[in-house]
């Protein structure tokens, strides 16, 4: 007999157009309205029919939100899933499928627990509702609550017909009563506590919650030209243009797209652009106008692995010193990379009022992990969020590029008021017509610059540490692997070691300097070349002692983090 | 303090738009007088007009009219003209270049913004060379025609915007001369009144530059249509000719403006700037995922 305690690690892998999505929509679900803590996660390939698909689904007893190695249930719906992932494959996996899904290889190796689910799909009708047994099936095996599966069921095929959602059902129904029979019958044990206030929880991704986070923050203008893995978060505009009554525009280029939003800014909108990092080199050119023009901005980037178009649908944190130099000449930005969904949610909403603040442009960096994971948490408190508009009224005399000390001029919008605005990507005076002035150069140069950049850097707020102040050893994240770290430190369990985690990443409040004294430093990163243990020293001047980096485009694994962090301290 | 009116209200009166950079005798003081003229007899207020500029000589127009401006990229003035009209559609965009700049650089953006036709007046400044790099040739630079950098002679086909536009199905599209004050001014007060996008394609002399496409040579080699703007075909046929270049509006298409097509506006016309967020929404969705 399989037994699973605790967390149960659940991955289902087949091809592209197989419908593994609907089977993560169904679990992740139905899971949570049963009292589950889930977490899910996709890996997917660059293309749309074929090649391997996975999800990975943790079922938990306590709040689960990062990626781990381990499969304890592996659901294949063709053959070579199980090489796909066979480095995840322990000898407690389970395979709970059909044995011509195994490669012959595997046969002898796994535990094979054969479930006929192509028989109980056709039965219903067709091969189609095998990824809607197969859910089923799942749920079952948690004694999951049915209604939540119909209740997802109906939603999301509601729209095509009574029938096409009655035979889900029955599909869905057939997997969950063999679910539960395999219980019953003591081939799987699985014993994972409910957690009654999950229910009322929310299921959200992080693509949702950059979206959500956007118009919550006001956002009424998004323009866009598609790239994976930034897509997702137009779409959701998209989606929401009616009721939230705002332009959400697909245009020729992400040329056109940064400039559009800009014009939407300087008239006062808040607009933003959604990219990746090809998508955004393109537009480097307009940041530095934002940057000369004091023209706030907001950009979501989703990062995937470059250079140049590289692993499209794949994840990487290889574009912090894009952002960090894009654009030509000396201007301050703002560069956010939220960590968890609550934090997705609050910083974007917060992108908006510092654009506004300090027009700036601001970064939002995430990366595929990011925006493709879901997870169960409280409801964002939306009655925290904060309207910040600093426009004024362009009144007689008015100076857009008014020299003030700390470097941020008044900024008013064309219409409101009856002066005018003038707004020059072109070195200027206070009024915003071309100078060449050296003088006037010098001080414009260091408003933007230096002024404004230190107004920046005292008002930033200082990373999150977790653990002791004084701990021997320093661990420092930013962004996405957050809950990876977390959770491996945790597991970890040491006093002597603590977490530095950055999502607020550039530019740093000078204060941060002192909480690296005296400690051995360990960064993590997705990326190659540990490009924010390079900020860190350029900025602050801190070393870091070791890096602990990943870059074959896929995440870190709990695991990963776990025994790279045993390897450096002991 | 009471602002003036009229002509002179678009007179600015700023330290640092006193230094105008254009060459003396060039093509762009005539329409600038144009420009402010056609503004002026629209009965418009400096607040209401926003005129978004790219790079190049043309493009320093803001600094010498007193309106809201913004003086950007070089070839971008389309896609930011495009965002300011969509977040404020009370404003009067005019989005300005030259032929370089909304013809090379911004060509792309030119015809997406005719398919998209946001009701912005797009007004190109055509001397046929690029000015303030010094005199190199521009997409719509005459075959034969020898630059420092084309000193072969320039062998590309000419680009023909008006051929181009009508052949996109352009909302308006027109043609003229800076020469011929009166209707010019005509022709630029429709093209603003137009809704949707309006394509002036305004020739100029650069004296700087272009010895060959003077004054005379524009008086000598344009003429006026007598009638028009003419159905496609008849707009069409009338584009292609190349000597005499025939001036006036081609061709008139009454379209859906991008704003009116976008969720933004449907219900509610206030301009963007003067939204908050709909938090009340926010909390729905949120609603929506406990299930
Ligand atoms: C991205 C970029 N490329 C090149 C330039 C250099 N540049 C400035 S103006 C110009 C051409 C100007 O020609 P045109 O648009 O015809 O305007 P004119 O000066 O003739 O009025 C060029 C190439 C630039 N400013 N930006
Ligand atoms: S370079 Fe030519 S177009 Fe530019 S200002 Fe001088 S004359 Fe006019």
């Amino acid at each position: 007999m399989a037994e699973f305690k605790e967390d149960v690690s659940i991955v289902l892998g087949g091809a592209a157009g197989q419908g593994i999505q609907t089977v993560e929509g169904i679990l992740t679900y139905a899971l949570k309205r049963s009292g589950y803590h889930v977490y899910a996660n996709k890996e997917y390939m660059s293309r749309v029919r074929g090649g391997i698909n996975a999800t990975e689904i943790m079922v938990s007893s306590r709040r689960v939100r990062a990626f781990v190695r381990r499969i304890d249930i592996l659901v294949p719906f063709k053959q070579g899933v199980l090489s796909w992932v066979a480095d995840r494959i322990g000898k407690n996996t389970v395979v709970l499928g059909e044995r011509e899904n195994v490669e012959e290889g595997f046969i002898e190796k796994v535990n094979l627990v054969e479930v006929p689910l192509t028989k109980l799909a056709l039965e219903t009708g067709s091969q189609l509702y095998l990824n809607t047994t197969a859910a089923g099936l799942i749920v079952g095996l948690f004694h999951g609550d049915f209604d939540a599966v119909e209740e997802y069921i109906r939603k999301r095929f509601g729209s095509k017909g009574e029938n096409v959602v009655m035979k889900n059902i029955e599909a869905a129904r057939k997997g969950y009563d063999l679910g539960v029979k395999l219980c019953e019958e003591k081939t799987i044990a699985v014993e994972v506590q409910k957690d009654e206030k999950v229910k009322d929880e929310v299921l959200l991704t992080g693509t949702e919650a950059v979206g959500i986070g956007a118009l919550a923050g006001g956002m009424n203008f998004l323009s866009f030209y598609p790239m994976s893995p930034s897509t997702g978060v137009s779409t959701f505009a998209a989606q929401h243009a009616e009721e939230f009554e705002i332009v959400v525009e697909q245009v020729e280029d992400e040329i056109s797209a940064i400039n559009m939003a800009l014009g939407a800014w300087f008239a006062g909108a808040r607009a933003m652009v959604s990219t990746s990092g090809g998508g955004f080199a393109l537009m480097s050119e307009a940041i530095s106008l934002a940057g000369m023009a004091e023209n706030p901005m907001v950009v979501h980037l989703a990062q995937r692995p470059g250079p140049a178009t590289g692993l499209p649908t794949r994840t990487m944190q290889g574009d912090l010193n894009l952002v960090l130099y894009a654009g030509h000449g000396d201007f301050p930005r703002i560069i956010l990379a939220p960590g968890s969904l609550e934090e997705a949610f609050y910083l974007t909403v917060e992108a908006f009022n510092l654009a506004d603040k300090y027009q700036v442009p601001v970064i939002i960096l995430t990366d595929q992990y990011f925006v493709d994971t879901y997870y169960n948490l409280p409801a964002p408190d939306v009655e925290k969020v904060k309207f910040e508009r600093y426009i004024v009224e362009a009144k007689p005399g008015y100076r857009r590029y008014e020299l003030t000390e700390d470097g941020i001029s008044p900024r008013a919008v064309p219409g409101y008021g009856e002066e005018v605005v003038v707004a020059n990507g072109n070195e200027h005076d206070e009024w915003g017509d071309i100078t060449e002035d050296a003088e006037l150069t010098r001080r414009m140069q260091e408003k933007r610059a230096i002024k404004k950049l230190e107004t920046i850097k005292k008002n930033a707020p200082l990373p999150r540490l977790v653990g002791s102040e004084n701990a021997e050893y320093l661990v420092v994240s930013w962004g996405s692997t957050l809950h990876a770290v977390e959770e491996a430190l945790e597991q970890l369990g040491r006093d002597d070691v603590a977490l530095l985690h950055f999502s607020w990443v550039y530019p740093l409040n000078p204060e941060t300097k002192r909480l690296f004294e005296g400690k051995t430093v360990i960064a993590i990163e997705n990326n190659i070349t540990g490009q924010f243990a390079d900020l860190l020293r350029k900025e602050l001047g801190v070393e870091v002692q070791h890096k602990v980096l990943k870059y074959d485009g896929r995440p870190f694994s709990v695991e990963e983090v776990f025994d790279a962090l045993k390897g450096v301290i002991e | 303090m009471n602002l003036p009116t009229g002509r002179e209200a678009f007179e600015p009166r700023r330290p640092g738009s006193e230094d105008v950079a254009w060459c003396p005798g060039c093509g762009n003081f005539g329409i600038r007088n144009i420009l402010i003229s056609a503004l002026a007899e629209l009965g418009l207020r400096p607040s209401q007009v926003a005129i978004i500029s790219g790079i190049g000589q043309a493009a320093k127009m803001p600094h010498y009219i007193n309106a809201n401006g913004y003086h950007t990229l070089h070839g971008r003035a389309i896609p930011i003209a495009t965002g300011v009209k969509a977040a404020n559609p009370e404003l009067t965009v005019i989005a300005e270049g030259g032929d370089g700049d909304m013809y090379a650089e911004g060509g792309n953006h030119l015809l997406h913004a005719i398919r998209r036709n946001p009701d912005i007046t797009v007004l190109i400044h055509d001397n046929q060379i690029y000015g303030l790099t010094k005199g190199q040739a521009s997409p719509t630079t005459m075959v034969g025609m020898k630059t420092p950098t084309q000193p072969w002679g320039v062998f590309e086909e000419p680009f023909n915007p008006v051929a181009l536009a009508i052949a996109m199905n352009a909302s308006f599209v027109a043609r003229t001369f800076m020469g011929y004050f009166r209707e010019s001014v005509e022709i630029i007060k429709k093209a603003i009144q137009h809704r949707g996008l309006a394509i002036v394609d305004i020739l100029h002399p650069c004296v700087s530059f272009n010895k060959v496409n003077t004054y005379a040579w524009y008086r000598e080699h344009t003429y006026w249509m007598d009638d028009g703007p003419f159905d496609r075909e008849a707009a069409f046929r009338r584009a292609i000719e190349t000597d005499p270049l025939p001036l006036g509006i081609f061709y008139v298409n009454e379209r859906p403006t991008f704003e009116e097509s976008v969720p933004a506006y449907r219900k509610d016309k206030t301009p963007l700037w003067k939204r908050g967020p709909k938090l009340d929404l926010v909390e729905e969705f949120f609603e929506s995922k406990r299930l």
